[in-house]
């Protein structure tokens, strides 16, 4: 009786695990069974390299060339804001500020980072396009710069709470030999600790970029949203998230545009799924 | 002054201006959105339905809503995710199978949520025929919580001492009997803390059910699980993006978006609060 309730217990947790299996491949599967077929009818060559993206038009064009490099630019532009302003935060929380500081930084980043993606979009697209528009005699506010900046501010936290994590594991020892040679704080910061931290902090870029690609409510709000190759940084973009997102509605069950809009979830989740790769390798490597 | 003196005070001037910039662009974000949101905040506005195609009245049942999103979905994923931490770590074997389970793990946690909503209308909305609806929604955001749960109650159940889990096996308790009387209740609360913090992230996701539950605009709470909702975030959204009158629509997205933060806020704190507690009492 005791040894039926033994396996049982065995039993019913390793399917719950089993699950977890079954799960990504039903969505992996699902994703490639509603794509896939989109490429009976449009080439690979000219869904990934075709500038036109016309998916309702009579002859409808189907190339996501302009929409990927919404994504990127949109992305590349989030690191460059949050880089920074996450490492320096990182940095400033864990050399320099007070112990009290450093206490209460760590809850607050965790808190920050629990805020709806739809709330900063929201302000971006309430509050700092319009800024945007007046500052720079614009057409619009909903571009590149504007949805970088906000997108950049969602993701200092995660690049701050997992930089300050591996900043504050360098050995005080190390810190303490720099000093003991001379060294200013500075010194000690730009060539001994952060050094010794890389691969975590480049783990925490590499989390960001993911979030950053990944990320629909704030494109969908602060891009703009208009298919073409940006010639600046103060022009309206159509990231693939937010295609995805604005488009589905629009969309019958197994047509064209409905197949399009799931290859283009293949090509993002073969994105973020590389990404998440690099991640592991980068922390192996450390370990 | 030397040249390593100045780069020195150049250098730390430039980490200081980081985290200032960073601080002063957080708290206008959030000043913005408390003192926008405030203005409209009323029990009237809470607790009264949309009114004149969304510009005006309350927004009561985009809370119920999302109350019942995020309260069945962790219902459903909360248990999947401790027995799955269990075996992980009570368990653990073959080791084959453990490592494929966490890249699947990992792999989830990293997939755009949007993704999990084309999922949940690929499989439940469309070859289920479940339909747009709350149903839909729980399943697709009980998906979207499943890794941090799993992690959450795996680092819980990491924290227990060995020597508890000896001592039970001494004693004369099989495996099972010392998994859920020693070492799940030892582990409960940082469990909790976890599924506290799933719930923050489940509250906040619209790209999710967007094309599986959320519905723009319903006077009628729902009254089962076959019915569409309203929901907070989707409410932001829809309000910003649709409709014509934006005077109007603009201060109510506000007071949803100060209401929507207020909660997950307060989920956080609950949770980095309860965690806290744990530390200070824990006596091994």
């Amino acid at each position: 009786m005791n040894s039926y309730k033994e396996k049982l217990f065995k039993v019913v947790t390793y399917t719950a695990s089993m699950f977890t299996i079954v799960l990504l491949f039903g969505i992996i599967v699902s994703i490639f069974r509603e794509g896939i077929p989109l490429f009976r009818v449009v080439s690979l060559k000219d869904f990934l390299g075709g500038l036109a993206w016309y998916p309702t038009h009579e002859n409808p064009q189907f190339g996501i060339r302009t929409l990927l490099a919404g994504s990127v630019y949109v992305t590349l532009g989030a690191l460059m804001v949050a880089i920074p302003l996450g490492l320096g935060s990182a940095i400033f929380v864990s050399e320099i500020a007070r112990p009290r500081l450093r206490e209460l930084a760590k809850p607050v980043i965790e808190l920050l980072a629990g805020i709806p993606s739809v709330v900063y979009g929201l302000f971006g697209m309430a509050f700092l396009a319009p800024l945007i528009r007046e500052w720079f005699n614009l057409d619009t506010g909903l571009n590149i710069f504007t949805s970088s900046i906000i997108l950049g501010i969602m993701i200092v936290p995660i690049i701050a709470s997992m930089s300050e994590d591996a900043i504050s594991n360098v050995p005080k020892a190390l810190r303490e030999a720099s000093y003991a040679l001379g060294g200013t704080k500075w010194e000690t910061i730009a060539k001994v600790v952060v050094p010794s931290a890389k691969s975590g902090i480049i783990g925490s870029v590499l989390l960001g970029f993911g979030r950053a690609i990944g990320e629909t409510m704030v494109v969908l709000m602060v891009a703009g949203g208009s298919a073409q190759m940006p010639k600046s940084l103060f022009q309206s973009v159509r990231p693939m998230t937010s295609t995805i997102a604005a488009e589905m509605g629009e969309t019958v069950v197994g047509d064209l545009h409905y197949r399009s809009l799931f290859a283009i979830a293949i090509v993002l989740f073969g994105i973020t799924f590389l990404s998440n790769l690099i991640t592991e390798l980068v922390f192996l490597k450390r370990r | 002054m030397s040249k390593r003196k100045l780069t020195n005070h150049l250098g730390i001037g430039i980490i200081i201006l980081t985290f200032l910039i960073t601080v002063v662009f957080l708290i206008v974000f959030i000043l913005r959105i408390f003192y926008k949101g405030y203005s409209v905040l009323s029990w009237e506005f809470l607790f009264s339905s949309p009114k004149e195609a969304m510009t005006a009245g309350g927004i009561y049942p985009a809370i119920v809503g999302t109350f019942w999103l995020t309260a069945l979905s962790i219902a459903l994923a909360l248990p999947m995710g401790i027995m799955t931490a269990i075996y992980l770590k009570c368990f653990g074997r073959p080791w084959w199978f453990v490592k494929t389970v966490r890249i699947a793990i990992n792999t989830l946690a990293g997939i755009p949520s949007i993704i999990y909503g084309l999922f949940g209308m690929a499989v439940f909305v469309n070859l289920l025929k479940l339909d747009v609806s709350l149903i839909s929604g729980a399943l697709t955001l009980a998906i979207l919580a499943l890794p941090v749960i799993i992690n959450a109650s795996e680092e819980a159940l990491r924290q227990v001492p060995n020597e508890f889990r000896e001592a039970s096996l001494a004693l004369g308790a099989t495996e099972r009997q010392t998994i859920l009387k020693v070492l799940v209740p030892t582990a409960l609360p940082n469990i909790l803390t976890g599924a506290i913090l799933a719930i923050g992230r489940v509250a906040g996701e619209t790209a999710p059910i967007m094309f599986t539950a959320a519905t723009f605009y319903t006077r009628i709470l729902p009254k089962s699980l076959s019915d569409e909702v309203m929901a907070l975030p989707y409410h932001i959204y829809a309000l910003m993006t649709e409709g014509t009158n934006s005077a109007k629509q603009v201060p109510i997205a506000y007071g949803s978006a100060l209401v929507l933060m207020i909660l997950a806020l307060a989920i956080s704190a609950i949770a980095i609060y309860i965690r806290f507690q744990i530390r200070k009492k824990r006596k091994w």
